[in-house]
């Protein structure tokens, strides 16, 4: 039986206590609603003393992950943190981190974009850096966060994968918010996480490499080509390092978690902090006596098309939630989910919700709205909203 | 160091590179990197010495070197810098490694000075370098905060109504020293013992450093190629670049030309500020005498402060 | 692991799977084999007599390709000369001309 500690932590504070455990050798952020609890939290780690990270207190978000890529391309571990409209201000360089395969660990307490500014919880920020080659995994609560920023590490630093890993959290609900957190050993913890190696950095001096060369039309889209193959990989890796953290933690970590999908005539496809609200609803329902079940996605990019279109089988009707829009286009949980079903021979009917933006709650009583119109087969071809005003 | 010293020293910055026939940058460059002989670790802003030295797969560079974006050659350096620190107070490195950031002054003025100011705040051990031809050279000649008033540039022209740039310079170096960082300097490759000794000086000051160095473009300054050297002199004996220095707050005037030649000779051979030469822009080089004059009497005065 | 790129590889331009990840270059210094040798329009001529060994056109040159040894100017790289005449201008003595590079084709 593997040692832990049980502690009452907001998601902030369980994502930073992942970073304590890890101890990075840099980590330079700069503080946003609702993330600066991280940043504070992991600062006064670093002012008494419990790790050894040279803490970088940058001037921008810019600056932040600039900084964190020059200290990975060292061979140096670096993590930072962010969200909304730090996220869109370090937007340039997201692509860079990615181009130049740098294996951060950013933590991204989802926030709004702004206009209108908004600090509390939706996913356009990270929606809408969904094409920068970052893996992207959404966690329902401070306990998933707190173990995924450590499965990030492993999974971005794999030489297969290579390729910058962001950890998102509900901004304000899980982030803010204080849970029961199972805190794991340290030592384990420092054994799973291991240390990093790099072959190529800036610290070699015997073999001095050049790093971040103008790629005319004649060699960039080989690049390219290889952070897709990355990513592809990155498929594979994530279950394997799941597995792995699954020794320790008890927890599992597959690409989604299926919720009492056997025989659901109707299922919610959602991310993050909703699915627990909709674990609710679908307890309760099942008491009632419908077959309702909900898939809860946890590993957003790469999408597990094939996995996801398994999983589905047999489901008559699904209702996708995103928390965000595409405008004028399809909403992004929605359009993958869509991408998945495709294929197959007999599709399930598809409804795409979209809810909760700018912190909008999600109440139970929207969920079971959602779930009713499915199984009345009250489908449409037009995108609805849930807890909207008209 | 002197000349002949650094004419045999083995070249971290190799032949090959890209940059024009007659630029100033690669000579900025080997001062530079000449002025520490502990390995050096170097950060780059897009740019013409980027680009034209690190075109996929030629790399000009026989140090490691990171370019990431434009404006962040100094938040980089500052990650590098960093990761350093902690690898040394993990035990995980023991050697000294020196640290240094090349901009353009586009990347350094505009769009780069955030992350300058930040790095510079901070006080991160290391040195600075911007190496200034006026404009965003890299991409044609777009203005800059540093483009000289009077110049045209291609997105402030002289034309008709407008006369090329009509702001002044922006003040870099008074920028840095309003910092409080223990060392900054204004050199030119026209006084190369000058500048080899204040990269050298940059080097060895512990925390941030910051070297601005006038760079000649004979490319879009419209002068040949043969005469960068004597036009990065002429600006030095015009007091257009006055060499000096400003080290924990004190100043020293490094140079002061016997003869004060008029501005004038700096401008005319240049294409750039052709236009000022013409009898409906009378006025305008007499406007840039006056300002030279008038910060050359500054930087006296502050030099003679106590 | 030998360094990227290979001159074989500067050659035939590798495809996704061979090229370092990162678009790292592993290779410091592998501009060398860009001769820009062949921009030249004029090349520098020394006079053997006139030259004092004073080393500032080996300083000055930004493509390093005056070669300057032991104290000595040992002569032009023509591999790296761009013909940009600067050693000309700074010479103290006025030893170096720049002469037509056509004068010297042998085609």
């Amino acid at each position: 039986m593997t040692k832990f500690k049980m502690l009452p932590l907001t998601g902030n504070q369980a994502i930073a206590e992942a970073m304590r455990q890890v101890n990075p050798d840099v980590v330079a952020a700069y503080p946003i609603t609702p993330q600066s609890a991280i940043v504070e939290t992991f600062s006064k780690f670093v002012a008494d003393g419990k790790v050894d990270t040279e803490m970088v207190r940058v001037e921008s978000e810019h600056s932040a992950l600039s900084a964190v890529v020059g200290a990975s391309l060292t061979g140096a571990r670096a993590m930072t943190a962010t969200c909304s409209a730090g996220l869109a201000l370090m937007w340039e360089i997201v692509g860079v981190a990615s181009g130049l395969r740098c294996p951060i660990v950013m933590a991204v307490a989802n926030r709004a974009l702004s206009a209108p500014i908004n600090i509390h919880c939706d996913h356009s920020d990270s929606m809408g850096a969904r094409d920068l080659s970052w893996i992207q995994i959404y966690c329902e609560n401070a306990q998933e966060a707190y173990e995924m920023v450590l499965l990030a590490l492993r999974l971005a630093e794999h030489p297969d994968v290579m390729l910058p890993v962001m950890v998102c959290e509900d901004g304000f609900i899980t982030s803010h918010c204080v849970q029961n957190v199972k805190i794991h050993d340290d030592s384990d913890v420092r054994k799973f996480v291991g240390e990093r190696r790099s072959e190529h950095n800036l610290f070699d001096f015997r073999h001095p490499v050049t790093i971040g060369a103008i790629e005319l039309q004649d060699y960039y889209f080989e690049s390219k080509r290889q952070q897709q193959e990355a990513m592809k990989n990155a498929l594979k890796v994530y279950l394997e390092t799941g597995k792995e953290l699954s020794k320790l933690t008890g927890n599992d970590y597959g690409y989604f978690e299926k919720y009492r999908i056997d025989g659901a005539e109707a299922i919610i496809i959602t991310m993050s902090s909703s699915a627990g609200t909709a674990k609710t609803v679908v307890d309760r329902m099942r008491n009632e006596g419908k077959k309702v079940g909900l898939l809860k996605i946890r590993l957003f990019r790469p999408f597990p098309y094939e996995e996801v279109k398994e999983a589905i089988k047999g489901v008559k009707a699904i209702g996708v939630l995103d928390r965000s829009f595409s405008f004028g286009a399809n909403a992004p949980l929605f359009s993958e989910v869509k991408n998945a079903l495709f294929d197959m021979e007999k599709r399930p009917k598809v409804q795409s919700y979209v809810f909760g933006l700018g912190g909008r709650d999600l109440l139970e009583e929207h969920v079971e709205y959602a779930f009713k119109e499915l199984l009345e087969g009250k489908l449409t071809g037009k995108e609805k909203y849930l807890g909207l005003r008209e | 160091m002197n000349l002949k010293e650094l004419a045999e020293k083995r070249p971290k910055f190799t032949s090959g590179h890209r940059l024009c026939g007659g630029c100033a940058v690669p000579i900025i460059v080997k001062a530079i990197l000449a002025g520490t002989e502990k390995p050096v670790v170097a950060a780059n802003a897009t740019g013409c010495l980027e680009v034209a030295s690190t075109i996929y797969p030629y790399s000009s560079w026989d140090i490691p070197w990171v370019h990431s974006a434009f404006e962040n050659a100094a938040s980089t350096v500052s990650g590098v810098e960093a990761a350093y620190k902690a690898l040394k107070r993990k035990g995980k490195l023991n050697k000294e490694i020196k640290f240094v950031a090349f901009g353009g002054d586009g990347g350094t003025y505009d769009i780069g000075l955030q992350a300058l100011s930040g790095a510079f705040e901070r006080g991160h051990d290391f040195v600075y370098v911007c190496y200034d031809n006026g404009a965003y050279m890299n991409t044609g000649g777009q203005r800059s905060s540093a483009t000289p008033y009077g110049a045209s540039a291609t997105t402030d022209p002289a034309g008709k109504v407008r006369k090329g740039k009509m702001e002044f310079r922006k003040n870099l170096t008074q920028i840095a020293v309003a910092h409080d960082i223990p060392y900054v300097a204004q050199a030119s490759i026209s006084n190369m013992p000058d500048l080899t000794r204040k990269a050298e000086k940059a080097f060895e000051t512990k925390g941030p450093a910051f070297l601005l160095v006038l760079s000649v473009c004979p490319t879009l300054w419209g002068t040949p190629a043969n005469a960068t050297v004597e036009l990065a002199k002429l600006a030095v004996e015009t007091r257009f670049w006055p060499l000096y220095e400003v080290e924990n707050g004190k100043y020293i005037l490094n140079y002061s030309p016997a003869k004060k030649l008029p501005v004038e000779e700096f401008l005319r051979p240049q294409r750039r500020f052709s236009h000022l030469f013409r009898p409906e822009n009378k006025g305008l080089v007499e406007d840039i005498q006056k300002h030279v004059d008038e910060k050359w009497e500054k930087l006296l005065n502050l030099c003679k402060e106590k | 692991m030998s360094e990227f790129p290979t001159n074989e590889q500067l050659k035939r331009k590798v495809g996704w799977k061979e090229k370092p990840i990162g678009g790292f270059i592993t290779r410091a210094g592998s501009a060398l084999e860009n001769k820009t040798g062949s921009w030249r329009a004029f090349r520098p001529v020394i006079e053997e007599g006139k030259c004092i060994h004073c080393g500032l056109c080996a300083a000055y040159c930004p493509d390093n390709a005056i070669i300057f040894e032991k104290g000595k100017r040992k002569g032009v790289n023509l591999d790296y000369c761009k013909g940009c005449g600067i050693c000309s201008k700074v010479c103290p003595v006025k030893a170096i001309k720049m002469e037509e590079e056509s004068k010297f084709n042998s085609k």
